[in-house]
């Protein structure tokens, strides 16, 4: 496989919520979304009952990997960011890394805040994932044993 | 590259289904979405053109169960399959972690299978991945035409490696979740292997 696995630890996770707290807050932002470049989402903050998070962060990845082939078409390395403006909710979309923090605002802030306080909060986060690489890079016995022990029947199981 | 949450204790795997255009991709996971309970699913999402033709994706999430205490989803992709869509379904690999290749058993979509099934060898190659070494399954799909060729033809001519194959008609739900079975257990055994 090309990428080593990202393994995401407990505490790490309290962490990288923390930021995205406080982000919305200083952002003024509706929600945000910490998701990794496949689409599969990390962590999000704010009111999500009427938004299918899932679809959003699929979508959010293939959006930056089409912009981002459309970058390399024309000798860019990546967008590093995107903006999609509406007429009421907007979406802002910053790539840290291997990651994409998506914000979703509307009239109350604007994208100038947000790009700003994006920019914070992204600080921030590289931390978080260079320990996150780190750690993925050496895992531990414990973990080695835990998926070694699924048998075939734990997997049949699934199916029945 | 599956994605471990210890911290809310998932599993999320990326399997995408592969083939030549008109093969019965999106129709594999319509078939997956249609017949799945609602609390296991997620929406069902087509980037299609106006005439249903899939322009980047379709996407489902399916969640399969716990596994020593970790639910498992699986994210469910299909590609493009016509031929000027390349540079979308190069994208669609990255991260991948099972492929299932669906065939179009019609003797005049034979020509397609072979360029699609080089097609993902050559994008699998360009994203830094083997076909011999990735879960993969395939399907020879529309088994109920009238101009199909035998299965052990296509078999002969289409197998890569010691992959396992199944028989479909997706549209009715025929082999469907054998497929989706037998790649979902590759990616799980590799799971255990890593």
């Amino acid at each position: 496989m090309t990428d080593t696995p990202i393994i995401m630890r407990e505490q790490q996770y309290e962490r990288i919520v923390s930021v995205l707290s406080k982000l919305r807050f200083d952002s003024s932002s509706r929600v945000v979304f910490l998701v990794d470049k496949n689409g599969q989402q990390i962590a999000v903050q704010g009111d999500v009952s009427n938004l299918d998070t899932t679809s959003l962060a699929s979508l959010a990845a293939g959006n930056v990997a089409a912009t981002g082939g459309m970058a390399n078409l024309i000798g860019e390395k990546e967008f590093p960011t995107l903006s999609h403006e509406g007429e009421r909710e907007s979406i802002h979309i910053c790539i840290i890394g291997r990651s994409l923090l998506i914000v979703v605002f509307d009239e109350r802030s604007s994208l100038g805040l947000v790009k700003l306080r994006v920019k914070q909060a992204s600080r921030d986060l590289s931390t978080v994932f260079e320990e996150m690489t780190r750690d993925s890079e050496r895992k531990s016995a414990s973990d080695d044993s835990l998926f070694a022990g699924i048998t075939d029947e734990d997997i049949d199981s699934l199916f029945n | 590259m599956t994605f471990i949450n210890y911290a809310s204790r998932e599993i999320n795997c990326k399997i995408v289904y592969y083939g030549p255009g008109l093969c019965g991709k999106t129709t594999n996971l319509q078939y997956i979405y249609d017949t799945t309970a609602p609390s296991s699913k997620g929406k069902l999402i087509s980037l299609a053109t106006e005439t249903d033709r899939t322009l980047f994706f379709d996407f489902m999430p399916l969640e399969l169960g716990t596994v020593r205490g970790f639910k498992t989803r699986f994210h469910l992709y299909t590609v493009p399959g016509q031929v000027f869509y390349d540079a979308s379904r190069k994208l669609i690999l990255k991260g991948v972690d099972g492929i299932v290749f669906v065939a179009d058993s019609q003797e005049e979509r034979m020509d397609a299978n072979i360029e699609s099934l080089y097609n993902l060898e050559e994008n699998l190659k360009a994203n830094g991945y083997d076909l011999l070494k990735i879960p993969y399954v395939l399907q020879l799909n529309k088994r109920d035409l009238p101009s199909v060729i035998p299965t052990a033809d296509l078999v002969a001519e289409l197998r890569r490696k010691d992959e396992d194959v199944h028989e479909a008609v997706a549209s009715t739900g025929v082999g469907v979740f054998d497929t989706l079975k037998s790649v979902a257990k590759q990616v799980l055994t590799e799971l255990r292997k890593s």
